[in-house]
């Protein structure tokens, strides 16, 4: 075996110029994925629009479907996972939402669905821009979700994703969310791997025991009220704590098979080993954020910065652990979560959350920027770690402030 | 001429001869919950047994899913699974794309296996009509449709669908001092308007399970024929229709009679009434009134004369006037007011 995987590593990565979408959609075609449907909805579609290009040339073999609408599109891929074959799905925005009650039910039926989620903000008023709260909705029923900022890591990711959701251990759904405009329709060069390297990484979708076929005779969903519902929701929630663990088998593994290291799999650190502040964001902000941190320290502020990945499950402890380094930390939101402890976004309030019971716990500020998918900029970047850096040195700072905005 | 139509072959399943030559074999047994006399789980019973082992069903929310589906007592005993209210044209596609792909790419054993899906009224006529509409377009899969019509959101109540007819007493439609008719709207004529609308779909019927070897034989031809098919059953509810329950399968049977409930297939196109419909349309069975219908249901106690009258002109209509009788509701004089030059 390590010398299959050796001789795996030395097999050559083509390279090509593609944007985060059409990452994933090659990333579909190695993964062999069975079914796929689709629906029109910017900026995610243009990852359906691939997949169409790659079925039409005869390179990728699925039921490919165009649905006739986002909550069809969900509800036939989570039947067609249930006979056992491997989908995909996808959506943006209020298409998204649309879809939700799909999404409810498809992590308490252990479906191991995967997703791309495009990030935008929901409407009204319209607006095609990134957001966070459309995957965030999502984020107590059971749905694994993850964020990725650059098209290698979009391809990476959704190999890895239907490794953990596919892990009977875990057998959940999992959403990959990428920024609108900004990965969706960004190009970079991205090494796409060998089938060879991705069939010893991924393993074939066996749904075991409860999948619906004649040959298996099961009732799945049936009726059980206050009787069992309590014991099967604390299943699903247990899976979702396996997943931890499985999330970081499969990147070690990845990093043995494919060569490329992700480091700790639930979050980036960018310069935070001499950090004095810290901010803390997700998704592709991570650009202008690492712009202006290397231009801020030629100034001498020692300004680092944590991408979370994984928001679900969220690595507390482990953040919390790293955020206590620092002498204050400022979260970034793309989202918002209006009424909320503080009015802040949902990042900042599940980061506060993970950092109650450590034992160091610095100021943290919260700052919604970049709504509705306007750019963040170097001196946005700036204007916050000032912010921070006046609470690291004990002056009193609002607790959430709007950033970038027209007033 | 290339289609594009990639169908994979169907079980063949041969009509049943008669009541004596019905499989004995059960695939929806013991073990449910649901109200004596109640024709749905009849349905249930009857498809199960008709299509036979090879077959997955994936059934709505409603009385057949709550009722039926206790866990630790399930009554299917082919593999079942729940979808959602609006999902069974969803469920159906779902599940036969997955078998499809599976079986072309060599994952599983290359094998016809049915699929059926059910709703109610309430989750196809209502919320699922758009879905539903979506899988019969689709030439490539082999699945069956079921919705079993009690006339009602039955399971969260008795509240009125889209499929209650006109005037009925729900749960949100009660007569009142006001309003003595809550309920204005006609019955969606489904089987119709998706026969219509849906050209390329080789099968839909409507069927009643008082005539269980034409229903049984229908799901056979449905199962086989190819494609996406459709069938709508008319199915008494003694709870949500306030009768006697020993009176399910007369109430049945009196649908028809009265001409309330034609009973049809369109076969690759061609429309053929069968049993009772297709006596009265020939002229050899004179309609029973609907009054006789009617007035044995509580749900109807409220009416007045006029609200008969009412109802039976609106019957009458979809016999004397309608294009085709009972199917499809384009007036006929708009032809012969207008003939052809
Ligand atoms: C999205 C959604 N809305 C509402 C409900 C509540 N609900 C459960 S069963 C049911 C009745 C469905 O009626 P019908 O499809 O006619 O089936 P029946 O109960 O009459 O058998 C409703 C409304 C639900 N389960 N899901
Ligand atoms: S309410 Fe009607 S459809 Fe529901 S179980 Fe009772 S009889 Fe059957
Ligand atoms: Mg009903």
């Amino acid at each position: 075996m390590a010398q299959a995987v050796a001789s795996l590593e030395q097999q050559a990565d083509k390279t090509a110029l593609i944007t985060g979408s059409e990452a994933i959609a090659v990333a579909c075609k190695l993964a062999d994925v069975d079914v796929i449907t689709a629906y029109p909805i910017r900026p995610y579609d243009t990852v359906m629009q691939y997949v169409a290009k790659l079925v039409a040339n005869g390179e990728l073999d699925c039921e490919y479907i165009v649905a006739e609408s986002e909550h069809s599109q969900f509800e036939i891929v989570k039947h067609a996972s249930a006979v056992g074959a491997r989908v995909f799905c996808g959506s943006s925005g209020v298409g998204w939402m649309y879809a939700f009650e799909a999404l409810t039910v498809t992590p308490g039926l252990r479906i191991p669905m995967v997703a791309m989620v495009g990030n935008r903000a929901l409407d009204d008023p319209g607006a095609f821009g990134v957001e966070h709260n459309d995957a965030l909705a999502v984020r107590d029923l059971g749905w694994q979700l993850v964020w990725v900022d650059n098209p290698q890591e979009a391809l990476d990711t959704a190999l890895i994703a239907y490794r953990v959701a596919e892990d009977r251990r875990v057998f959940l759904p999992c959403a990959i969310s990428c920024d609108g405009a900004f990965l969706t329709h960004s190009q970079a060069l991205v090494k796409i791997p060998s089938q060879e390297k991705v069939d010893a990484f991924l393993p074939p979708y066996n749904r075991g025991d409860l999948l619906l076929h004649p040959d298996n005779p099961i009732t799945v969903a049936p009726q059980v009220n206050e009787d069992w519902l309590m014991e099967i929701r604390r299943q699903t929630a247990a899976a979702m704590e396996r997943a931890y663990t499985v999330i970081r088998e499969a990147y070690a593994e990845f990093e043995q098979i494919f060569g490329r290291r992700y480091g700790n799999p639930f979050f980036e650190e960018y310069q935070t080993e001499d950090a004095e502040i810290v901010l803390v964001g997700m998704g592709t902000l991570s650009t202008p954020v690492k712009v202006a941190i290397r231009e801020m320290r030629k100034e001498g502020k020692k300004v680092g910065f944590v991408r979370v990945r994984w928001f679900r499950p969220f690595a507390a402890e482990e953040l919390a652990k790293t955020l206590g380094r620092f002498s204050a930390v400022g979260i970034i939101d793309r989202d918002f979560s209006l009424g909320s402890p503080y009015l802040s976004g949902v990042l900042a309030t599940e980061v506060r959350a993970a950092m109650y019971p450590a034992a160091k716990r610095p100021p943290m500020l919260d700052f919604i920027c970049g709504l509705g998918g306007r750019e963040v900029t170097l001196p946005d970047v700036k204007k916050m770690s000032d912010i921070v850096y006046h609470a690291a040195e004990g002056k009193p700072q609002p607790l959430t402030q709007w950033i970038g905005l027209r007033e | 001429m290339a289609t594009f139509v990639d169908i994979q072959p169907t079980q063949q399943l041969d009509p049943i001869k008669g009541v004596k030559k019905m499989p004995l074999e059960e695939f929806f047994t013991s073990g449910h919950r649901t109200c004596q006399g109640c024709e749905s789980a009849l349905v249930m019973k009857l498809m199960a047994k008709a299509a036979g082992p090879r077959t997955v069903v994936l059934g709505s929310t409603g009385c057949m899913y709550v009722a039926n589906t206790t866990y630790y007592s399930t009554s299917w005993v082919v593999p079942w699974m729940h979808t959602q209210l609006g999902s069974s044209g969803s469920a159906a596609m779902g599940a036969a794309s997955g078998l499809k792909a599976l079986m072309r790419k060599g994952k599983i054993k290359d094998e016809p296996i049915n699929v059926i899906a059910f709703c109610g009224d309430g989750g196809g006529a209502d919320m699922g009509l758009s879905a539903i509409s979506a899988a019969l377009t689709h030439p490539d899969y082999n699945l069956l449709i079921l919705m079993y019509d009690n006339e009602s959101y039955a399971n969260t109540d008795i509240q009125l669908s889209g499929s209650t007819p006109y005037g009925a007493h729900t749960t949100f439609s009660p007569p009142g001092k006001m309003k003595r008719i809550m309920h204005h709207r006609w019955k969606k004529n489904m089987a119709g308007m998706l026969a219509a609308g849906h050209p390329t779909c080789k099968y839909i019927a409507t069927v009643c399970m008082s005539y269980p070897l034409q229903a049984m034989n229908s799901v056979r031809k449905a199962l086989s024929i190819g494609g996406p098919t459709f069938i709508h059953s008319l199915d008494p509810c003694p709870k949500g229709w306030d009768y006697d329950p020993m009176q399910s399968h007369e109430m049945g049977e009196l649908a028809v009679t009265t001409g309330v409930w034609p009973l049809y297939e369109v076969e690759e196109g061609v429309i053929r009434l069968y049993g009772k419909t297709k006596e009265i349309a020939e002229g050899r069975y004179k309609r029973f009134p609907v009054r006789d219908y009617l007035l044995r249901q509580g749900r109807f106690a409220h009416f007045t004369d006029d609200d008969i009258d009412y109802f039976q002109s609106k019957v009458d209509q979809m016999w004397d006037k309608w294009l085709v009788p009972g199917v499809i509701p384009f007036l006929k004089e708009v032809e012969t007011d207008h003939p052809p030059k």
